[in-house]
């Protein structure tokens, strides 16, 4: 079991009044801001299971717009996050899905998301109890990520030595890989590879490794 | 430096330390900080706990399903003027005990110990007994070093989910912290504090988690204020030489067992308890529309 912190049993600081509607909701979506990289203009959220059913009374629907917003779990603007969305240009919609699918967590969301640039990207999270949260869909691909650490998602084609060049060039950079895992949906396909470092990340090795051609896209996530 | 159970824990204590010592420790080696963050951390925590056990003493927050709100300041206002009937640190835990969740439904900002729902038990005794023996910051930051243990050993060998053993796991969890911390803060020794709070778990055995219309609102608030007193009864008892027949490993152990017996339906899904009255329906029908 992974190491549980004192902060873990008093903590998080948080925006009442639920720590998975609505802590785990802000964590969420404040992580899949940080993954697009620039202002986000646009995100429909469908919420399942008990999201769907008590997202009002929990206030999910305020946190989710403030953690796209950028909004830390304890900043009291979640409680005004819709009217600050209008003000900031980020248009937003709420759906409901009640399927009653076993596979799906209770509490997940999925946001599609549009930043500035155009660029898109959908993520799916789940929301696992005291304000503990999981991404576990990037464009649809399964993956497991807990922005607990710095992190790189990097898009690539799944071809021989994609990720040994991430290696060697993040170990060039000193940073010191804690996890690092790769999700595909098939072979040769599209893979998705999570490194995650106890240290920052620079801009300038992410730079170097998106010269390799079978690289679509990186996304920086610092902690 | 770290322990696995109580039994590690009070082996260390044993060795002249106190609970909240071996718990700072164990923060700094295990969790790879150092001493100063750790202590900064847990200050912060401090101050939003006291804020929001102090703000709804005079203002009303209302809350967002609109069943609960304003009970702190009756409470207040009930004991300036002096018709309070349980005594100056039990009244006080009792109005601290219901301004945090009603802070907490108001969508302001709490601390989570060790959920949201049971967030009002340890700042209410915390903030009573620093007002009635003049605790200070040191003294306080301890009782949540020493909350923060028990909480820790809940959390790994029992539960502090009311969706996965109902009630019991969130104000049950929050009062054996709180007992604990109130044991360490008066005086107690590291096996007072554990016999404190296997009293307190005890007590609150078989609490079943059935909020109405799924809000953490109510009977969450109220339940936060037997939390409290709960945990101050359960201090005084140790500390008075008292020690629990049932050692704290076992309590918890069967914490999570009659947790896990529990129906689906007492463990946080809206459909059991004090949610399906009548009255607990027609809440939900205003609160959500369309009835079932």
């Amino acid at each position: 079991m992974a190491f549980i912190s004192v902060f873990d049993v008093i903590g998080p600081n948080m925006v009442g009044p639920s720590s998975s509607h609505t802590a785990g909701a802000a964590s969420i979506a404040l992580l899949a801001g940080k993954m697009i990289g620039e202002r986000i203009t646009r995100v429909t959220f469908t919420l399942y299971g008990s999201f769907a059913k008590t997202y009002k009374g929990h206030g999910t629907d305020k946190a989710l717009v403030g953690g796209i917003l950028g909004f830390e779990t304890d900043d009291v603007r979640i409680r005004d996050s819709f009217n600050i969305a209008k003000e900031n240009g980020l248009e937003f919609d709420f759906v409901c899905n009640n399927s009653d699918d076993e596979d799906i967590h209770p509490n997940t969301v999925d946001m599609e998301i549009v930043g500035e640039s155009g660029r898109q990207l959908t993520v799916r999270g789940e929301s696992l109890g005291g304000g503990k949260v999981m991404l576990t869909r990037i464009n649809g691909v399964k993956v497991q990520f807990t922005g607990e650490y710095h992190a790189l998602i990097v898009i690539q084609r799944d071809n021989p030595g994609v990720v040994a060049g991430i290696t060697s060039v993040l170990s060039s950079w000193d940073v010191n890989i804690a996890y690092l895992r790769v999700f595909r949906e098939e072979k040769g396909g599209l893979a998705y590879t999570i490194v995650e470092s106890d240290e920052e990340i620079s801009e300038k090795a992410v730079e170097v490794i998106k010269k390799n051609p079978a690289i679509q896209d990186i996304m920086l996530v610092q902690r | 430096m770290d322990f696995h159970t109580a039994e590690e824990l009070l082996e260390l204590c044993a060795q002249g330390m106190s609970i909240a010592t071996v718990m700072r420790e164990r923060e700094v080696t295990q969790g790879e900080t150092d001493s100063v963050t750790v202590e900064e951390r847990m200050k912060k925590a401090l101050n939003i706990m006291r804020n929001s056990a102090h703000t709804p003493l005079t203002e009303v927050l209302p809350s967002t399903g609109g069943l609960i709100g304003g009970e702190a300041e009756k409470l207040n206002n009930n004991m300036l003027n002096g018709k309070n009937i349980c005594g100056s640190v039990m009244s006080k835990a009792l109005i601290y005990s219901q301004a945090v969740p009603e802070m907490n439904a108001s969508m302001g900002v709490i601390v989570a110990a060790p959920t949201a729902g049971s967030s009002g038990v340890l700042p209410a005794v915390l903030f009573a007994l620093e007002e009635e023996f003049n605790l200070t910051e040191k003294q306080l930051l301890d009782g949540m070093f020493t909350a923060g243990a028990v909480g820790y050993l809940l959390m790994k060998h029992a539960s502090v989910s009311g969706a996965q053993a109902g009630c019991q796991a969130e104000v049950g969890s929050a009062s054996a912290m709180a007992a604990a911390a109130a044991a360490a803060m008066m005086g107690g020794t590291a096996q007072q504090s554990f016999d404190a709070a296997s009293i307190a778990l005890s007590n609150l055995l078989g609490l079943v988690c059935d909020p109405i219309a799924g809000l953490v609102e109510a009977p969450c608030q109220s339940r936060n204020a037997i939390g409290a007193a709960n945990a101050l009864t359960c201090a005084e008892m140790a500390l008075s030489g008292i020690k629990a027949v049932v050692p704290f490993s076992e309590m918890a152990a069967a914490m999570l067992r009659v947790g896990t017996k529990l129906p689906n339906e007492l463990r946080e899904t809206a459909l059991g308890g004090c949610a399906v009255t009548p009255t607990g329906c027609a809440h939900n029908c205003r609160i959500f529309g369309g009835c079932n």
